[in-house]
């Protein structure tokens, strides 16, 4: 494996972040948690974002979900400055384009795992029976067939992992941000879901950036990135992968 | 999309039942109170309206001293009227069709070992007319008695009761102060006026003998005239007040010393008087829905904090801020017309029964509910806002991270 710096610069660039740095708090006590972080993420891409705990790396993913903005530096996604957006214009952008998989599950708790997978669709405007369809399809995906009435209390936390992951690409997002997807899953599980997004990458061509901490599950990506610090300490691309 | 809101709030409520019910109390509360007291004022003006109606609205009372505002505000520096008075009326005024001099006088009636102190009042059969009096059983005075001033009487149902009991009053022989009376007739009941007063308290004799034999004067303290129908009190009062300014000798720019009132102004009087006292009631009860209100806010406020994390998630997933607001106005809106709906049922409910106690008609008015339920969702909104707008403003991060 090689150690690269470069960027996909053969590839429609979707995501690209420059210079960005995230500050928390004020003065000495201000923690910063990113320093500096340039990255290009092209169209169909399948990222893993590694690192020790704390590196920054949910941050970013915070910021590339369009859920957060940097303290300083530009996030451009599809050319836009994401920082110059107002709230409502970045939930429309999340609404429309991003799936996002949290680290803790964030599912409606007293809801069944068919309403939490279809709530994304409820604000696209999606009409009931449609919404049904994909919802069920969606956790047919994820293997949850059978536990579309279960509320997540009743599910385990893979269960809960896997509906969380069902309803972030549910909508068929141009770009799906997963932070820890098989945190939760035993390595068999971790397996079966990495097919099922590696899948979702090279059959429907949804960009992926995905955290991890295991590195068998990195290898389904086809480019590492790692996190130290809260900066990018490398790049490796894949060998075989365009 | 809407109504996809109205049913995520309709599950919120249902799932928290016991806290929705509490919270919803106060608007249940302050509706029911403004719906029974608006309700049974109305119920109140209207009997007002028909108890001074049943006395005749063609009616005019002529008194003397001047007027004073409000019913019974008069003032005595005129002369007493004579029964001269009240013949020159009914002579010379075009379309009346009764004019009644009346005297009276509060003394003690006897019969047997019975005893009553109850009003005398002197008149002639013209007070049956104007007044609406209908003889239950006997007769009316007849011309002879009342010119001479016979000791001749007509019972008020009360005066029977009193003196006689069961029995058949009709030419038993009763004592009025020292004088003995025949009994010849017994007025049908009118029972309480709308003022609380017993109007079948009294008994009735010709003019004469109370003038003579009683009061030992011949002092007419009021005059009732009543107008035919058709005929416009106002030009008859104008008529009277002519007339009686001659017979009295006023002298053009004084003042009467008597006066001349349309018992269509005691109505509206009257009236106006209920209708105040009712929004004042309903004013109070009004307060109550404003309590309600905070209550509703208070616990919208708490579930706004209890559902941080929730609000969150929607955040993230694409809520837009105004997605998120209408969620929990929508909720506080529901809460509060479910807690006006059943504050309308419980208000009618108990207006009905309200109107059955206190004798009063119940009068059903669907405005009422309209602007009640109406005022309920408002506030519903007003109250709603301020946690609904606190949800919407969360910032999507700080709201996941929430424990
Ligand atoms: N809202 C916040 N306020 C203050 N500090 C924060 C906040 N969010 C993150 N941090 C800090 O920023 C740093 C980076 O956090 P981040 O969650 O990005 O780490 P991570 O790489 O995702 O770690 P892990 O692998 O444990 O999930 C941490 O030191 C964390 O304490
Ligand atoms: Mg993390």
């Amino acid at each position: 494996m090689k150690t690269t710096t470069s960027t996909q610069t053969g590839k429609h660039c979707l995501i690209e972040l420059k210079g960005v740095t995230k500050v928390y708090g004020e003065g000495p006590a201000a923690m910063h948690a990113l320093q500096g972080i340039d990255l290009r993420i092209g169209q169909g891409e399948f990222v893993a974002v590694m690192g020790p705990s704390g590196s920054g790396k949910s941050t970013c993913m915070n910021i590339l979900g369009c859920l957060d903005t940097p303290s300083s530096g530009v996030h451009l996604f599809e050319g836009i400055d994401v920082g110059k957006l107002s709230r409502d214009e970045r939930a429309l952008l999340r609404r429309h384009y991003l799936g996002f998989v949290f680290q803790g599950f964030n599912l409606l708790n007293r809801t069944s795992a068919l309403e939490n997978v279809e709530l994304p669709l409820i604000y696209r405007g999606t009409p009931a029976g449609e919404r049904r369809v994909r919802a069920l399809e969606a956790l047919e995906a994820v293997g949850l067939t059978g536990w579309e009435t279960h509320t997540p209390g009743e599910l385990s936390g893979g269960q809960q992992q896997r509906v969380a992951i069902a309803r972030a690409i549910v909508t068929n997002p141009k770009v799906l941000l997963a932070d820890e997807p098989t945190g939760n899953l035993d390595s068999a599980r971790s397996r079966e879901i990495m097919k099922v997004l590696a899948a979702f990458n090279s059959e429907r061509g949804i960009t992926i950036a995905m955290v991890t901490h295991d590195a068998d599950i990195a290898v389904y990506a086809k480019r590492i990135i790692r996190f130290f610090d809260g900066s990018i300490d490398s790049e490796e691309e894949k060998p075989g992968t365009d | 999309m809407f109504s996809e809101t109205i049913l995520l709030s309709l599950r919120e409520i249902r799932r928290n039942l016991m806290r929705s019910s509490l919270t919803i109390l106060g608007i249940v509360i302050g509706v029911a109170a403004v719906i029974t007291m608006v309700t049974l004022g109305r119920g109140a003006t209207a009997q007002v309206a028909s108890d001074i109606t049943k006395l005749g609205t063609n009616l005019l009372q002529v008194r003397p001293g001047q007027d004073r505002h409000g019913p019974g505000g008069t003032h005595s520096t005129g002369d007493m009227f004579k029964a001269k008075d009240a013949e020159a009326i009914a002579q010379e005024i075009f379309g009346l069709s009764a004019v009644a001099p009346i005297a009276s006088k509060t003394i003690q009636s006897i019969y047997g070992n019975e005893n009553w102190s109850t009003t005398v009042t002197g008149s002639t059969n013209a007070y049956l007319q104007v007044s609406n009096w209908l003889i239950e059983s006997g007769r009316q005075f007849m011309e002879s008695e009342l010119r001479a001033g016979k000791a001749v009487c007509i019972l008020g149902t009360t005066v029977r009761d009193k003196l006689f009991g069961g029995q058949n009053p009709i030419g038993a022989t009763i004592r009025l102060g020292k004088l003995s009376c025949n009994v010849i007739g017994v007025l049908n009941s009118k029972g309480q006026s709308s003022f609380g007063t017993d109007q079948d308290d009294f008994v009735l004799i010709p003019l004469r003998m109370l003038q003579r034999r009683i009061a030992g004067n011949s002092d007419v303290s009021r005059i009732l005239v009543s107008a035919q129908d058709g005929v416009s009190t106002k030009k008859v009062e104008q008529d009277i007040e002519q007339l009686m300014r001659q017979r009295r000798h006023i002298l053009p720019g004084k003042d009467d010393d008597f006066h001349v009132r349309d018992m269509q102004e005691l109505v509206s009087t009257m009236t106006g008087t209920t209708r105040v006292l009712t929004g004042l009631l309903g004013a109070v009860a009004a307060v109550s829905l404003l309590v309600g209100g905070i209550g509703i806010m208070n616990i919208m406020l708490v579930s706004v904090t209890e559902r941080t994390r929730e609000i969150g998630i929607r955040l993230a997933i694409g809520a837009l801020e105004r997605d998120v607001l209408m969620q929990f106005l929508v909720e506080a809106v529901v809460l509060s017309s479910f807690g006006g709906v059943i504050g309308i049922v419980l208000g009618i409910s108990a207006a009905a029964v309200g109107a059955i106690v206190l004798a009063v008609p119940f009068i059903f008015d669907p405005g009422i509910i309209v602007i009640a339920f109406v005022f309920s969702a408002a506030v519903g909104v007003v109250f709603g806002y301020f946690p609904a707008r606190q949800a919407g403003q969360m910032d999507p991060i700080e709201a996941l991270r929430y424990e």
